[in-house]
């Protein structure tokens, strides 16, 4: 436990230094935030009663969504982790003396974490001052921002696993060019970044909720805001939960099964 | 001499073009990826029109329109300007130096340097969707409306490719691609998908001043939805085309300026 933690801390202060990176993303997240909710607005302007949460929560959603855009962004996997597999450099990383899969599980949490943290500040601040119906909102109650981190804690989980399931994959098919494409965009859309779930079609939404992608940014960002009933909060954060859990039993024999029949890429 | 600068221009494509190929799954994979990545914007418009009529007074098929439009206009202008969009690595790199001494236009030489071939996923799935749109838009075409159509996409493409030219020029003096101009490029498109007077008054205001998006996507869009007869609106596209000139000058203000990196 020890090495993996000594793994995280590395990454994560290596990860803190790119703060002029950070500060000008952070423009563009503002920006993209803020086209969102104007979009919003007109759908909610033209036919308040379609609309299937209210107009506050749907801002707050957005406003979170950008603050902790690096917990969840299915674009921001560890290319360097693609790199070594292609390369061959990955039989490196394989001489160590740790597993595998829990070194690459705490470098990208550590990565994503970091990101995070020097972005979401700002972007709570700013949104936090916006006048009413388009700034973020308070939190329903205590009880629910508790519930909150929780279930930020396990969608953040949630996703570094789905992806650890993917890294396991690129072993197998060598270019990881295409699929790496496909897979964010659908991953994103499936998660909700595109358009929150509750916007979906009612069918197709209770088909989705089951979806590992459905435990990502979904569950957090909703319990947040108070739009989901006592009963939904329970049943989405004990899902994340048996989904974290299956996602990284499949991954670890995923990778457990790579290491075994890897043909290293040149030398 | 433009003759000469178009075959020079034809064979730098079809050099990176065979290079490519050299790598052909691999081609095809970054196609189909490409083609279906932006479905997913598509979905987005489709799915909240399932629960939308309209989204003040556009409907569906209109919205859907305009986002093939958009769509097409940026594919169009990123598959030739690549180059400029990945300006800061020759910048870095100091490749910039060898493009100078070079007895040929600079400006050719960049655009030279990258064509990619696997943006044609993103071209054919701009091309589907707007046949789609075209089939389900309740337009009566006309020879002024498809006009406008073709004046806006020459227009576009000339925007999009000014925008990605003040991106590279911006390299000249931070070295580095500056992520805020994405708000204007892929912004550009992400949010053009929905005609803009959508996101209210004033940023019709700002898109009409600062950058002339509306000029290619919401006055000539006015006129093909049928919302005006005046026939004026089917030109402005073209004034866009000027954008080009204030980009080319700050092109020209950037290479006097450019110090090399020295690597």
């Amino acid at each position: 436990m020890k090495k993996y933690w000594a793994f995280f801390r590395l990454r994560f202060s290596m990860g803190l230094q790119y703060r002029v990176a950070a500060a000008a993303g952070i423009v563009t997240q503002f920006f993209w935030g803020g086209m969102n909710i104007l979009v919003y607005r007109a759908f909610y302007e033209t036919d308040a009663e379609a609309f299937p949460m209210s107009f506050q929560a749907t801002s707050t959603y957005i406003w979170l969504q950008q603050a902790f855009l690096a917990l969840f962004a299915a674009w921001m996997v560890e290319n360097e982790i693609f790199e070594n597999i292609m390369n061959g450099n990955v039989a490196y990383e394989m001489c160590r003396p740790v597993s595998i899969y829990n070194m690459w599980f705490s470098r990208s949490m550590a990565n994503r974490l970091a990101r995070a943290l020097l972005r979401c500040f700002p972007v709570l601040l700013f949104a936090a001052f916006l006048p009413a119906p388009f700034g973020i909102g308070k939190p329903a109650s205590m009880g629910h921002l508790g519930l909150f981190l929780v279930a930020m804690f396990l969608g953040f989980g949630v996703t570094v696993a789905f992806f650890m399931m993917i890294y396991g994959l690129t072993f197998f098919t060598i270019s990881p060019n295409g699929l790496r494409i496909l897979i964010s965009s659908v991953v994103e859309f499936l998660a909700g970044a595109i358009i929150p779930l509750p916007f979906f079609p009612d069918k197709i939404r209770t088909v989705l909720e089951l979806l590992p992608f459905a435990s990502m940014q979904n569950v957090p960002l909703r319990v947040y805001s108070g739009s989901m009933s006592g009963e939904e909060m329970i049943k989405g954060i004990l899902l994340q939960a048996v989904w974290l859990v299956v996602l990284v039993i499949i991954g670890k024999v995923l990778l457990a099964f790579a290491e075994k029949k890897i043909v290293v890429q040149g030398g | 001499m433009k003759c000469s600068n178009l075959r020079l221009y034809i064979h730098y494509v079809s050099v990176i073009v065979r290079s490519t190929m050299q790598y052909k799954t691999s081609m095809l994979l970054m196609i189909m990826g490409q083609l279906l990545v932006s479905f997913s914007a598509f979905f987005g418009i489709y799915f909240m029109f399932q629960r939308f009529d309209s989204v003040k007074g556009y409907t569906y098929s209109e919205v859907l329109l305009c986002f093939a439009i958009v769509l097409l206009q940026f594919s169009l202008a990123e598959m030739f300007g690549r180059g400029f969009d990945l300006f800061d690595g020759i910048v870095r790199r100091g490749e910039f130096d060898r493009i100078l001494v070079r007895p040929r236009n600079e400006i050719l030489q960049v655009l030279g340097s990258r064509f990619e071939i696997t943006r044609v996923g993103r071209m054919i799935q701009a091309l589907m969707i707007f046949v789609y749109g075209i089939l389900t838009s309740q337009v009566e075409w006309t020879f002024a409306r498809i006009l406008a159509v073709v004046f806006m996409l020459l227009g576009g493409c000339a925007l999009f490719s000014g925008l990605f030219m003040i991106y590279a020029t911006l390299c000249f003096f931070t070295l580095e691609g500056l992520e805020f101009m994405n708000v204007l490029t892929d912004g550009g498109r992400e949010y053009g998908k929905y005609p803009i007077d959508v996101y209210g008054k004033r940023m019709l205001q700002f898109a009409t001043v600062i950058i002339p998006y509306t000029l290619v996507q919401y006055y000539p869009l006015q006129y093909l939805l049928g919302r005006t007869e005046s026939v004026f609106y089917i030109f402005l596209p073209l004034v866009a085309i000027l954008f080009l000139i204030p980009c080319w000058l700050f092109w020209r203000f950037g290479v006097r300026r450019y110090k090399s990196s020295g690597s």
